[in-house]
């Protein structure tokens, strides 16, 4: 059977507000006879609420489960519990499992689980980032959005947003959470949890940052113009905003690596996300890029253009930063590096 | 760690992944790596000469940071340039520097 990822393990990160349904939908995944080949990382066995008669006691922060699911808690040191879990299928003692779906603390930024997975001496080389879940509360996330910045980091970094708790209020209050989304988020997919087309091994399978492959189409890469609602000129202002930077001329690979390297040296953990398909001088194919914060994917190499569409569309997320200032930013320094006159770029904002 | 430098080996950045598959590839066209290093050592010196730095390479694997008054540093990639250039320069290298962005507007090499 073919493997998507030879090297690598895929690793879904799940986050989520407190309350928000993380544990609820661990719980369902937990119970998938299709997530068998999959180990779960969650912080506490007690939330989950695992059925004893379904599980195996492999030691005492790790189970076994009647699914062929490895559960295991997070105590101390992240890097530490993925080492332990590594080191036991290495020596056959846990099932190889071919995903990890890792829990992260309602609280927590998920920015440090994906620079441990891209930095630690031994993970990099067995894990992989593929991409990021957030649980959204239909009821209370609106408020939780507009009270706590930890949630408006959460949404604004997913790859996929899985509403929770849809079937305890109404639809316009879902439309209103969703437009609200729309504004920190463009483009990450929505998914009802308690929809008919709730398909978990889609959503875990789905949006990748891992940079492996060359998708013609892969979902997270703006391929499509996508219409963004711009907070600036809104009465209440937020400080986290989105914005698309279309991009008319050819990009120079070197001064946008230069370029890129430099905002997010000194602005990293204000670029919340910045995803984009670039078209790169001296290529026929489009580039697809992605970054949270500090750490960007590699690009990945696609295999054909989505649309007749050749512009270069970059998609940022940020907090506090000027949109205008970033697109001249830019400009001026592709210019360094092409031969013909300075970028037209139009914002979308 | 390359024995002769003592750089101690790390992942590969993002910017080595470069849009022309093998440029970046000891083995494989040559030509074209040389050609890119050449390009980002331009582009990247006439940036950092705003701050009063240059950038060269060396020996076709790493690259050297200077400053005007001989600070020098041994830079792998691009992910340790920015860090690096604001250490030994004691400045902050901010893209969306208003200064910085009329300066590189303005055209042409420093």
């Amino acid at each position: 059977m073919p493997d998507a990822f030879p090297d690598f393990t895929p690793v879904n990160l799940l986050t989520g507000f407190l309350g928000s349904g993380k544990t609820t939908l661990l719980h369902r995944l937990l119970q998938d006879p299709a997530l068998s080949d999959t180990a779960v990382l969650i912080n506490e066995f007690g939330e989950v609420g695992l059925d004893h008669h379904l599980l195996e006691r492999i030691d005492d922060t790790m189970v076994l489960l009647q699914s062929g699911c490895v559960c295991c808690t997070i105590r101390g040191e992240l890097a530490q519990a993925m080492r332990d879990l590594q080191s036991k299928r290495e020596r056959g003692i846990v099932p190889p499992f071919r995903r990890l779906i890792m829990e992260s603390t309602g609280l927590a930024d998920p920015f440090p689980v994906l620079s441990t997975l891209k930095s630690d001496p031994v993970l990099r080389h067995h894990f992989k980032a593929a991409n990021v879940i957030t649980t959204l509360d239909a009821v209370n996330g609106l408020a939780q959005l507009e009270t706590h910045g930890e949630s408006v980091r959460q949404a604004a970094i997913a790859d996929a947003i899985v509403l929770t708790k849809t079937d305890l209020t109404d639809e316009p209050a879902v439309a209103r959470l969703m437009q609200r989304v729309r504004r920190i988020n463009p483009d990450a997919p929505f998914v009802d949890a308690h929809g008919d087309h709730f398909d978990i091994d889609r959503l875990l399978s789905g949006a990748s940052g891992s940079g492996e492959g060359a998708p013609a189409r892969s979902g997270f890469y703006c391929e499509e113009p996508v219409s963004v609602i711009g907070e600036a000129g809104s009465a209440h202002q937020k400080p986290v905003h989105s914005f698309v930077m279309t991009i008319d001329a050819r990009i120079d690979w070197t001064a946008f690596g230069l370029w890129l390297t430099m905002l997010l040296n000194r602005h990293g953990d204000k670029v919340l996300r910045v995803k984009g398909i670039l078209n790169i001088e001296g290529e026929d194919n489009p580039v697809a890029i992605h970054g949270v914060q500090h750490l960007v994917h590699p690009p990945v190499h696609m295999t054909g253009w989505p649309s007749d569409d050749r512009r270069s569309r970059i998609v940022f997320i940020v907090d506090g930063l000027d949109a205008d200032l970033i697109r001249r930013s830019f400009s001026a320094f592709n210019r360094l590096g092409l031969p013909q006159p300075a970028a037209n770029i139009t914002e979308t904002a | 760690m390359c024995s002769l430098c003592g750089i101690l080996g790390s992942n590969e950045h993002w910017t080595d992944a470069v849009a022309r598959p093998g440029v970046f590839t000891r083995n494989t066209e040559r030509v074209d790596r040389r050609r890119e290093r050449a390009k980002r050592v331009r582009i990247a010196s006439r940036i950092l000469t705003e701050f009063g730095m240059t950038l060269s390479d060396w020996q076709g694997s790493s690259f050297l940071l200077s400053t005007r008054t001989g600070k020098t540093e041994m830079v792998e990639d691009l992910g340790h340039l920015w860090p690096l250039a604001e250490k030994i320069s004691g400045r902050v290298c901010d893209p969306l520097s208003h200064a910085l962005i009329e300066r590189l507007e303005g055209g042409g090499d420093a």
